[in-house]
């Protein structure tokens, strides 16, 4: 399959995921939305890691090409995973000091 | 000679210093006796080196150490002792030591420890003016200079407590101040072209400078000698310089210091000779000065004040001397002029010491019952001032004129009317203060008294110098020898000979003389039998009021430049740079709290922003190559 | 070795003063190693040879920690060596809270003002500026009077500006460089263009300008010192303005000599405006601190112009009056300070009178007032004299212009001693006594030194004689 559709699909995941930060207030979606561009990076990644090891099967020591991308997509999940405890952890405390998950009543740091 | 030199120069310094440091803990009596001593011991000394140059010793210049060394200058701390300041060094110890036994007396009523201090100041004065007349080079001159100057300045405001009498010192250093710029920027003038000040090198190289830096120097020096010697435009600090104790006006302000400007030109003969330019205007200004002064002189009250405007007329003709480069005629004036001027005020001290502190002769008369020694010293001086011979006043100012008419005959006329000015203000003081009847309270005619010993020897001394001092210059046409003039010879260039006819100078004296004694005539008979000074109207006014000098100088010169001071403190530096630089900082914090507002704490926001960024950057990156290429045809 | 004890003395001094509790403790200790750097600076001074030190610092830049002590590096260390245990004897009796930091950061300042005078490495060079600079904000901006904060806020923010705009020209110059090197050989060696040194010119001269400083970029002086404490105010004064005009002299005109001829003219009619400009001001002033820090500027005004009209004859006058200028300020601080002690105030208008409650101190006053009118005879003399007939040779009437400053010089300062010390006694100054034996002793010694560098300069001379525009 053509790396192209690779590239749409991903670019449409992540532009659904910054849609989804700039529209929405609360805050668990955004969270949801911050994964959903992560993991959009993830496809590409691998996508990108395949279509480079297919390239390079005729040449000699092709068998680690394109494996720092799949390394990478590894660290960004361990990174998300991290994040979502964290964030969740945030959301939470939020929410109890708040009764609330919206984002707009974030801004007790201004002024 | 070199440590001749050292002891006559160091020995009022040690008398400056012991005094000064030591002034808590000394007597009336040891205080003038190590005043008086140490300037006594250094007239002697003067005195030595005096009959060595006279018995044939020459000239010579010791070099002491390295003033300033470096490569690009050489100014070494260096005397020269030949004729003419061996003469100065004789008139400054001679008629020092005088006035220092005199103040020993004068100033008894002060506390000992002011007492001390007067006498320190009185002793680095001396130190200062023979450095200025030892100098062997410019820079050493300058520093004596300055020094005198000083001593000046604390001198007249030595009763620190009279705010007139500090405004009087410090308009007295400030005006000297603008003298000596003038003198500065001649000694630089010199350096760059010259590489050095010695006057041997000076006056070796004259022909190695051109007109226009003759020209310059000479009149650069002559600002200098205007200052110090009180010449118009920079005269009217000497007038109030009698703020200070009246031994101090005889010998800074009448006998030594004010006579340094004539020293300096003297000393300068060569380049001055050199300069035709500036001759002329040392005669305009110098005769100019000395009618202005001696119309003033006409209508002052105050004894001192009198003197003082005398003091300038006199200068006056001295300079009026060294411009028609009667130089010898000039140094001569000094000297008669320091006997019998002392003399004046010495005497002027003792009447005011007589009647307390009192200085305005509307309020004396009669004093000659009172005052016997006074008296007479002080008649002898108005005569020998007037120029009546065989009076020592006579001889130097002959010399003088004899010098001017043959120059040019209006000159000499000028300055015979200055003579005739001379003799009747002189007599007018002597008349209004020692003749006619006293005019003061009871409770002061009561106290009157004649002064003591210490005060009266100094006057008799220097009465009989006044009247016997012109022999030493008796003119060739009256059969006489010109010692003073021999005894110059070297370090002045001889003048070219008279080449009036005998009959002229016969003439010129006859009349001279005979106005001088009309003038006196006129001035006993008018004021010894007046009861009472009228007061002055119309030009006397102006004259009284020393034709507004002092406030147009204030209208047109101090408050300009007082004005432009707080434009300047008030204006410029608060409004102008101050508030450029707080306007920096103003408008910086107006921008920041401007940019401030975009932090709104919206979060969506700021994500906004960060996507936009993005974008953008993401954008250039991609264009970067179009967009440079944009911004230079279109905007550069 | 000796040139890194000079800047390691006082570091390390200032450094432990932190931790001293007791206030006398605090002084002592300061004064004491104060007086250890002063015997360093003397040996050094005495040493016939130029001393250097060398060693890698930040071998990545290029940049070496290397130091060169010539005859005006001696002279500006002893004159910095100096001047801290006059100032810290002066005022002795003067008590701050937390003195222990007080002490700490003006020797911290010295370390400072020793390494810039003896860095010959740019980047070392600016850090030593920076070092100098920094504790000077906080001795103002705590110790200092009712209106500190705006002040050090301005002083900060001038001196600031001409830091960076330094480091700016300090990095343009290293990227010129060939071999990638800060030291101030290759920076002697550059080729430049024109137009490169007219940029690298104006980075530098404004920086130094500030600091000298010279008019129009004076403004934070006379604020700057009236209301920093006294002691921070000799120091400012008498020998911080000394790294603008050293600074000009070893970086400036050397490394930028065509820009040097092209704008030396608009510098030195800068600087003779100044002193005019300043000297008038001086006239007008009422506060005693303030009447001193412009004839501080007139004074440095000249210095700048003599360094300017590239005679040696005017480089050696301002290189001996940077030291005595030093000597006589610092001097007149004292005295300033002690009369605002006894009387409580500074302004002239209140004051009257003082000479015949103090005597002695009115003697002393009147000495350092006519070393600061350059009489014949006190040291400063034979600075001008110099540096006039340094600018005389450059041109004539720029000089006989800017000698009216020494009559305008006579005026202020008189008026000032009449004001201040004659006449009769006012209701402040009535019950003044003589300042106490510290004071006096300090300025004693400072009106020795006065006078006998009048009359016998050669030390100094001697000293500086190698040093002329390379």
């Amino acid at each position: 399959m053509p790396i192209q559709y690779y590239i749409i699909l991903s670019m449409v995941i992540f532009c659904i995921g910054i849609a989804g930060v700039l529209t929405r207030r609360n805050t668990i979606i955004i969270f949801m939305c911050i994964e959903l561009m992560l993991n959009a990076v993830n496809l590409l990644l691998v996508a990108f890691s395949k279509m480079h090891y297919a390239a390079s099967l005729n040449a000699p020591n092709h068998a680690t090409v394109g494996s720092e991308g799949q390394l990478f997509v590894f660290f960004i999940m361990v990174v998300a995973a991290a994040e979502v405890s964290v964030g969740l952890a945030i959301i939470v405390m939020m929410f109890r000091n708040t009764h609330s998950v919206d984002a707009n009543f974030l801004n007790r740091l201004k002024n | 000679m070199k440590t001749l030199l050292a002891i006559i120069v160091l020995l009022p310094f040690l008398g400056f210093l012991l005094n000064g440091l030591f002034r808590k803990h000394g007597t009336y009596k040891s205080v003038a006796r190590l005043a008086c001593t140490t300037i006594l011991s250094s007239f002697i000394a003067s005195a030595i080196v005096f009959g060595m140059l006279s018995q044939g010793t020459t000239a010579e210049t010791v070099k002491y150490f390295d003033f300033i060394n470096t490569d690009s200058i050489k100014i070494p701390f260096a005397f020269q002792i030949d004729h003419l300041s061996a003469m100065f060094l004789l008139i400054i110890t001679g008629i020092g030591f005088l006035i220092h036994l005199y103040s020993s007396a004068y100033m008894k009523d002060e506390e000992p420890q002011h007492y001390a201090r007067y006498f320190a100041y009185l002793n680095l004065f001396i130190f200062s003016m023979l450095l200025l007349v030892l100098g062997a080079n410019y820079i050493i001159m300058f520093i004596g200079w300055e020094g005198v100057g000083l001593c000046s300045y604390l001198l007249i405001g030595f009763w620190f407590k009279n705010d007139n009498f500090n405004y009087a010192a410090k308009k007295a250093f400030i005006m000297n101040r603008i003298g000596d710029l003038g003198f500065l920027l001649a000694i630089f003038w010199l350096i760059a072209r010259l590489g050095n000040a010695n006057y041997a090198d000076v006056f070796a190289n004259v022909h190695n400078l051109s007109q226009t830096d003759i020209t310059a120097i000479t009149l650069l020096l002559f600002v200098g000698a205007m200052g110090k010697s009180a010449q118009i435009p920079l005269y009217t600090w000497l007038p109030d310089a009698m703020a200070g104790p009246t031994p101090v006006s005889a010998l800074i302000h009448a006998a030594t210091m004010v006579t340094a400007g004539i020293y300096m030109i003297a000393r300068s003969n060569v380049l001055y000779s050199a300069a035709e330019f500036t001759q002329h205007i040392v005669v305009i200004v110098g005769l100019t000065t000395a009618l202005f002064s001696a119309t003033i002189a006409i209508k002052q009250n105050d004894i001192k004040k009198v003197l003082a405007y005398s003091t300038v007329s006199q200068l006056g003709y001295m300079f009026l001397g060294l411009g028609v480069g009667a130089y010898t005629g000039a140094v001569f004036h000094v000297m008669t002029h320091a006997f019998f001027k002392a003399l004046l005020f010495l005497g002027a001290g003792s009447v005011i010491h007589a009647m307390h502190h009192e200085q305005d002769i509307r309020k004396m008369g009669g004093l000659k019952k009172y005052l016997p020694i006074t008296h007479i010293t002080f008649l002898l001086g108005c005569i020998a001032i007037s120029g009546i011979p065989p009076f020592s006043g006579f001889f130097s100012k002959d010399e003088i004129l004899a010098a001017a008419y043959e120059k040019n005959p209006v000159y000499w006329g000028l300055g015979v009317a200055g003579a005739a000015m001379t003799a009747f203000y002189m007599f007018r003081l002597y008349a209004t203060t020692f003749l006619g009847k006293f005019r003061g309270t009871q409770d002061q005619e009561h106290h009157l008294h004649e002064s003591p010993a210490a005060m009266t020897i100094p006057l008799i001394v220097l009465a009989v110098l006044s009247v016997i001092g012109g022999f030493v210059g008796v003119p060739e046409v009256l059969g006489g020898k010109h010692l003073l003039g021999e005894y110059l010879s070297t370090v002045i260039i001889p003048e070219p000979h008279h080449a009036l006819a005998h009959n002229t100078e016969y003439m010129l004296m006859g009349i001279s003389v005979a106005v001088a004694t009309i003038a006196i005539l006129f001035a006993v008979s008018h004021y010894s039998k007046k009861p009472q000074l009228e007061d002055a109207t119309g030009l006397g006014k102006v004259l009284e009021n020393k034709w507004y000098v002092d406030e147009l100088y204030n209208t047109f010169i101090v408050n300009p430049l007082n004005a432009l001071g707080g434009f300047f403190k008030n204006i410029v530096e608060k409004s102008g740079i101050d508030g450029f630089v707080n306007g920096i900082g103003r408008f910086v914090n107006y921008l920041s709290r401007q940019i401030r507002l975009v932090q709104s704490g919206q979060v969506g926001g700021y994500i906004l922003m960060m996507v936009v960024s993005v974008v953008i950057i993401l954008f250039i990156w991609i264009h970067d190559g179009e967009i440079y290429k944009f911004l230079v045809t279109k905007l550069f | 070795m000796i040139p890194v004890l000079l800047i390691l003395f006082p570091l390390v001094s200032g450094l432990l003063s932190f931790f001293i509790k007791d206030e006398k403790t605090a002084k002592i200790w300061a004064s004491f190693s104060s007086l250890a750097t002063v015997v360093v600076a003397l040996i050094a001074a005495l040493s016939p040879a130029d001393l250097s030190f060398d060693a890698a610092w930040l071998p990545t830049l290029g940049s070496r920690f290397s130091l060169g002590m010539d005859g005006m590096s001696k002279m500006l260390t002893l004159l910095t060596a100096i001047s801290f245990p006059l100032v810290f004897f002066s005022t002795y009796k003067n008590s701050y809270t937390n003195s222990n930091s007080f002490y700490g950061l003006l020797l911290l300042t010295q370390a400072g003002l020793m390494g810039v005078f003896l860095s010959t490495d740019a980047l070392l060079f600016y850090f030593f500026w920076e070092l100098a600079l920094i504790p000077v904000y906080f001795l103002c901006s705590i110790w200092g009077g009712e209106k500190r904060i705006a002040v050090t806020f301005k002083f900060f923010i001038y001196t600031f500006i001409g830091s960076l705009m330094m480091l700016a020209g300090i990095i343009y110059l290293y990227t010129q460089t060939t071999d990638a090197s800060f030291a101030l050989k290759s920076f002697y060696n550059l080729h430049l263009s024109i137009s490169q040194q007219a940029v690298g010119f104006w980075l530098f001269f404004v920086a130094f300008a500030i600091k000298m400083p010279i008019f129009p970029f004076h403004t934070w002086q006379p604020d700057a010192y009236e209301q920093s404490p006294t002691a921070v105010t000799m120091i400012l004064s008498g020998v911080m303005v000394k790294m603008g005009i050293y600074a000009v002299i070893r970086w400036l005109v050397p490394v930028f000599p065509a820009a040097v001829s092209e704008y030396g003219n608009l510098v030195i009619i800068l600087s003779v405006i100044g002193m005019l400009y300043a000297s008038l001001i001086a006239i007008r002033q009422d506060d005693v601190k303030r009447l001193i820090a412009y004839s501080s500027i007139a004074h440095i005004g000249l210095m700048c112009a003599a360094i300017f009209v590239k005679n040696n004859i005017g480089l050696e006058g301002t290189m001996i009056q940077m030291f005595n200028h030093g000597i006589n300020v610092i001097g007149l601080w004292i005295v300033a300070d002690a009369v605002e002690k006894q009387t409580g105030t500074r302004k002239i208008s209140e004051l009257g009178g003082l000479a015949q409650k103090a005597p002695t101190l009115a003697i002393l006053l009147v000495v350092m007032a006519l070393a600061n009118i350059a009489l014949p005879l006190t040291n400063a003399f034979i600075g001008e004299f110099l540096m006039f007939n340094g600018l005389f040779q450059y041109n004539m009437v720029i000089a006989a212009v800017a000698g009216v400053s020494i009559i305008l010089a006579a005026v202020y300062t008189l008026n000032m001693i009449q004001r201040v010390f004659y006449g009769n006694t006012v209701s402040l100054t009535a019950n003044a006594m003589e300042s106490n034996g510290y004071v006096q002793t300090t300025l004693i010694i400072l009106v020795i030194v006065v006078i006998a560098l009048g009359i016998y300069p050669q030390p100094l001379l001697q000293l500086t004689k190698g040093v002329l525009l390379h």
